[in-house]
């Protein structure tokens, strides 16, 4: 590995040094894109890959941040220091945004084992997924054991982004009406772990019923799905969840993850950074329309002269030989 | 810099009403910041926390009765752990001999009843950007 040059404030290496501040600065530079931010990113890739990053998934108020924070009340006794990536909307129209997961959170704020960033959606060059991934990266290399994305379940974007994760926990909560059928338009597919909070609440057991029909209809082959029951403002079945994440992470309580696994787990993500950001690119050459000519493609296929794929297929083509 | 100012609003000491910073909370939201919101009964330790993980230009406090008194406090805390540059703002009712005392303990802007949306939204844009510069 070629020796990288490290910023002038030597953010970098006190960022290895897991020291919380320098945490906090990296992951401004990061989502802000600053000079400092592409360094930082070449500097901690050698140092990626030990943490567990867990994707949690679902409708809004599904109790997300709560099951969230009483996780990591299991992780944190069992030894494991967390950090949690918090995803909100942005206004469309403005920007702005409210960022209140951590409001459910409350309870470790003051816990050095326990480090929380709220993250607005939108307004990111780039789209919010690579700047996610790169956040988690960050956390990553500060040395978090476990961290957890927290994101609505709505669209595509934050389906993007829970497959960045190691983990897949997919929340639901009975009595928010259509949030089965939320989970069925696509998110159901990349969940490893089911979770139906609000246990406490009537229909909760319906809710479980309805999934694991759901999850029956499935293809046979594809790994198992537990589905679990959660009340998250109770903590009960916190512990089973616990258990689940870390199973189907391999690393049973106290076992520590591989160099194999560190190493795979490093190279996945970088994987679809890399898918990330040359779709960004190649996208970025279509729309605007710069670099290589696509006028007679599309022409082609809204005369329904040439089938969309095919068209994408010749389009790869014309990239790799540029006129 | 382009990137949208960071706030963080919070409560301190026994007062539970948070209806004040929701509605500023609101007011920075469309005005383009990316507001933390952490809700009531905040300890300095914990600002001091929030602030440092979420890495925020400004801290909005909402204070009624004799919550600012505690401002000093947290003043020198921000110092204490590298977070000097963090412009801290109050909203609520300060009584004019408490004023002097705030200001010269580092608060940047007080917003008393009445205050109106464009002032609270200009002036803690003003002071994000400070913030920024001074990092
Ligand atoms: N009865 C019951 N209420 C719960 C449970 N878990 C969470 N809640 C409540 O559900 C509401 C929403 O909880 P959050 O944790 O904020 O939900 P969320 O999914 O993070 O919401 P968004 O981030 O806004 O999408 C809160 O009022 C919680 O107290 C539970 O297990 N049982
Ligand atoms: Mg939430």
């Amino acid at each position: 590995m070629a020796d990288t040059v490290s910023p002038p404030d030597g953010l970098l290496q006190r960022l290895l040094a897991g020291q919380t501040i320098a945490l906090a600065k990296s992951i401004t530079a990061v989502e802000n894109d600053t000079p400092q931010a592409a360094e930082l990113l070449a500097g901690i890739q050698p140092h990626l890959g030990r943490a567990l990053v867990v994707g949690f998934t679902g409708p809004p108020g599904a109790g997300k941040s709560t099951l969230v924070n009483a996780l990591i009340v299991e992780l944190r006794r069992r030894e494991r220091s967390v950090g949690v990536v918090a995803v909100d909307p942005s206004s469309p129209l403005t920007g702005g945004a409210i960022l209140g997961d951590r409001i459910r959170m409350s309870e470790h704020t003051r816990d050095p084992g326990v480090f929380v960033r709220s993250l607005a959606a939108r307004g990111h060059l780039g789209g919010l997924s690579p700047m996610a991934a790169r956040v988690i990266d960050v956390m990553d290399a500060a040395g978090r054991d476990v961290v957890i994305v927290e994101t609505v379940g709505a669209g595509q974007s934050e389906v993007e982004i829970a497959e960045i994760a190691d983990i897949r926990v997919v929340i639901c909560a009975p009595g928010l009406g259509d949030d089965v059928q939320a989970i069925k338009a696509g998110i159901l597919e990349i969940a490893d772990i089911l979770v139906v909070n609000k246990a406490d609440l009537p229909l909760a057991e319906r809710t479980v019923s309805q999934l694991k029909g759901m999850l029956s209809l499935r293809e046979a082959g594809m790994a198992e799905v537990p589905v679990l029951s959660t009340t998250a403002t109770n903590g009960e079945g916190v512990i089973a969840l616990a258990d689940a994440v870390e199973t189907r992470a391999g690393t049973l309580s106290g076992g520590a993850v591989g160099p194999e696994e560190r190493a795979a787990r490093a190279l996945r993500r970088v994987r679809r950074l890399l898918a990330d950001a040359a779709a960004q690119r190649v996208r970025r050459l279509i729309r605007e329309d710069s670099g290589v000519n696509v006028d007679d493609l599309c022409t082609q296929v809204q005369r329904g002269e040439l089938g969309v794929n095919v068209a994408a297929a010749q389009l790869l083509q014309r990239l790799k030989e540029p006129e | 810099m382009t990137a949208p100012a960071r706030v963080l609003v919070t409560k301190i000491g026994f007062d539970g009403h948070d209806r004040g910073s929701r509605i500023v909370a609101a007011y920075l939201r469309d005005a383009g910041m990316e507001v933390v919101y952490t809700g009531p009964w905040q300890e300095t330790a914990d600002v001091v926390a929030l602030a440092t993980q979420e890495d925020v230009d400004v801290i909005g406090i909402s204070s009624l009765a004799t919550d600012h008194l505690l401002l000093p406090d947290l003043m020198s805390a921000l110092r204490d752990n590298g977070l000097g540059h963090v412009q801290v703002v109050v909203g609520g009712i300060v009584p004019d001999q408490d004023v002097q005392d705030l200001r010269s303990a580092g608060v940047a802007a007080i917003f008393h009843p009445g205050s109106t949306r464009e002032q609270i939204v200009d002036e803690i844009a003003r002071l994000a950007e400070e913030a920024r510069a001074a990092a």
